[in-house]
């Protein structure tokens, strides 16, 4: 057994699973499965409710014809492995220098107002919060990660509205939280304004 | 400042259509298919006459890197090609943009390049946190295989060449390009020990050159544009365009991409809307990513954005991402923050980058409020060239240059919080 929580229940990949994993493998020579298991923990992850257990370790391990401790160094090492159940909605702060100059702090804060403590779900286990080290979208800090999506460009206030979003059941917009194209500068680009057509949409 | 003609990366804000249709508007792969016709050699003596050196932060020549690839298969191993797209570094945001909005610079690039080097196949190696940015590429490479741009009979080439999208999942380590090997044969990123380097032992065994996504991205315009064209831009040994991504304290952080070797000050105030408070509010710029040393006002007031330019006073233009800092930033804070990055981010794998990033960090966060003694300061720099330079990868070295930086520049700051932590201390005893 290892020392991962157990779900108590065994773990299968689902039908529609099985054919992504088909598809994953046939991107790595012949005998080079191996290569899989990054995808692979990934896809049985979000079946699994957002979460690692020891049944999945065993499973992929089965799948892959590799030990059970080779694929459970590799669910360690990576930080995205989430090796216990946790909220739904998980909230991933970036504190790393970039953003912490433009107040990931405050954005802190905000998130310990609305109940979310670090290392911690909420009790009716809507919120997990993880402080985490830089998400690479550093020209929009502060920001976070929430699931699959980015929020940038935050405030005290606007992940505020973002978390009472999630709370109301609701998705938010992802991406930048104030008026903004991407990683071009408030206010506009200062070049290749002519790209900036009249059917240019944000997509 | 940089002419829009002479732009590469026309859509980085996402205005217009990430899509295929789009991006042939643009000019991608426009005559691939002839470059190709030009033959391997010449597409490496282009890629080194335009002088270019890699994105990912190193600077190492890129056409050189592409010839110590095999020529032939002596022992029937395949080549490859691997793109680093496991973006990571603290400040670093350009390639996310690269791939949501110009995903075809990058496969057109794969092509080129990996013919050049004889290489069956690409893989990109996304960071696992950029889920988006790996759909986005992987509906991309969709539409170039529709198109049969890559494939069987590449562009009608004759050439077989596939590419693929790997997605990592959480590990800064996982940058260094052996530590991705690893990680790509599914295994801890853990980096190796080189000799052999990839280009003899790389992915599966076989010979491999990983390359920077933005290095890969500007290779069809270079082909397309002539290596004159790109050498013209810039200055010596520092040729061509660079997207720089301005981050920290100024009125509009943004990406933008200028000419190398654009003065630090110009690139703050055209682009970003200058230094919040002013340029004289400035206190420090980080100018390539957090692993490399800070550089104070003085420095920065006259300082030219290139490889060499920096490494003249002492740092370096790693990928390029300008870290600015006001004076209201706690910089030795802001430092700490970085040590307590490594620290986190080290693989466990070398003993002086295992213990001495965790080490460093813990005396940053005394030093930052200045409950040490003064000699640990040089003990800290001692310790700091203790990690340099005796490791695997450059992560050690990475860990000791922003603390190295901070001492060099700011020793006067470092003793001032310790004298006022016991003089306070004093205060309150007495």
């Amino acid at each position: 057994m290892l020392n991962v929580t157990q779900s108590g229940g065994p773990f299968a990949f689902s039908e529609e699973n099985q054919k992504k994993i088909k598809t994953i493998l046939a991107k790595y020579p012949e005998g080079r499965q191996r290569s899989a298991i990054l995808p692979m923990l990934d896809l049985a992850q979000r079946q699994n409710d957002g979460w690692v257990s020891s049944e999945v370790i065993e499973h992929v391990a089965e799948l892959l014809e590799l030990t059970e401790i080779q694929v459970l160094e590799v669910a360690t090492f990576y930080t995205m492995f989430i090796l216990r159940p946790i909220g739904r909605v998980h909230v991933q702060l970036c504190g790393t220098t970039p953003c912490w100059l433009r107040g990931s702090d405050d954005v802190l804060r905000a998130c310990n107002d609305m109940g979310l403590e670090t290392g911690k779900t909420t009790e009716d286990g809507l919120f997990h919060l993880s402080e985490v080290e830089c998400l690479g979208a550093c020209c929009n800090a502060p920001m976070v990660q929430i699931n699959d999506d980015y929020y940038e460009d935050l405030t005290y206030d606007s992940m505020k509205a973002v978390l009472e979003a999630f709370k109301r059941g609701e998705t938010p917009k992802p991406g930048p939280q104030v008026d903004r194209q991407f990683s071009a500068p408030v206010g506009g680009p200062t070049v290749l304004k002519d790209m900036i057509t009249a059917d240019a949409g944000k997509e | 400042m940089l002419n829009d003609q002479d732009r590469i990366f026309t859509n980085i804000y996402g205005y217009q259509p990430w899509t295929i249709d789009a991006a042939l508007k643009r000019g991608d792969w426009d005559g691939t298919k002839e470059l190709m016709a030009k033959g391997q050699e010449w597409i490496i003596e282009q890629v080194k006459e335009s002088g270019l050196r890699g994105r990912g932060g190193a600077g190492f020549p890129t056409g050189l890197k592409w010839s110590f690839m095999p020529k032939e298969s002596k022992d029937g191993r395949p080549s490859y090609l691997v793109v680093n797209a496991d973006e990571s570094e603290p400040g670093t945001c350009k390639d996310r943009e690269i791939m949501r909005h110009d995903p075809q610079k990058i496969i057109e690039g794969a092509l080129l390049a990996g013919y050049a080097m004889r290489a069956k196949a690409a893989y990109i190696y996304v960071r696992g946190e950029f889920i988006l940015e790996t759909e986005r590429l992987e509906a991309a490479i969709a539409q170039a295989y529709d198109k049969g741009f890559i494939g069987k009979n590449a562009c009608g080439s004759g050439y077989d060449f596939d590419v693929y999208v790997h997605r990592g999942a959480g590990a800064y380590i996982c940058g260094e390009e052996t530590a991705l090997i690893e990680s790509l044969e599914g295994k801890k990123g853990q980096p190796r020990l080189k000799p052999p380097f990839p280009a003899n032992v790389g992915v599966f065994g076989c010979p491999t050159t990983v390359n920077n996504v933005e290095s890969i991205a500007v290779a069809p315009t270079i082909l397309r544009r002539g290596a004159g064209w790109f050498s013209g831009l810039g200055r010596p040994k520092n040729t061509g365009t660079k997207i720089f991504c301005i981050s920290g304290h100024v009125n509009a952080p943004c990406n933008v991409e200028e000419e190398m070797g654009i003065p630090l000050r110009e690139l703050i105030e055209k682009h970003a809307g200058g230094v919040r408070g002013g340029w004289d509010n400035l206190l420090a710029v980080i100018p390539g990513g957090s692993s490399v040393p800070l550089i104070p006002k003085s420095i920065c007031d006259d300082v030219l954005m290139d490889f060499d330019s920096l490494k003249e006073v002492q740092t370096g233009l790693g990928t390029a991402a300008v870290i600015v800092m006001d004076k209201s930033t706690d910089i030795v804070k802001a430092i700490a923050k970085l040590s307590h990055f490594y620290k986190h981010e080290s693989c466990g794998q070398c003993t002086p980058c295992r213990e001495g990033t965790g080490w460093m960090w813990r005396v940053m966060e005394r030093l930052a409020v200045g409950k040490a003694q003064k000699q640990e300061i040089d003990m800290l720099l001692d310790v700091s060239k203790q990690v340099e330079g005796h490791t695997i990868c450059a992560l050690g070295d990475a860990a000791a240059w922003p603390v190295q930086g901070l001492i060099r520049h700011f020793r006067p700051e470092l003793e001032r919080r310790i004298d006022a932590f016991h003089g306070r201390t004093q205060v309150a005893a007495e």
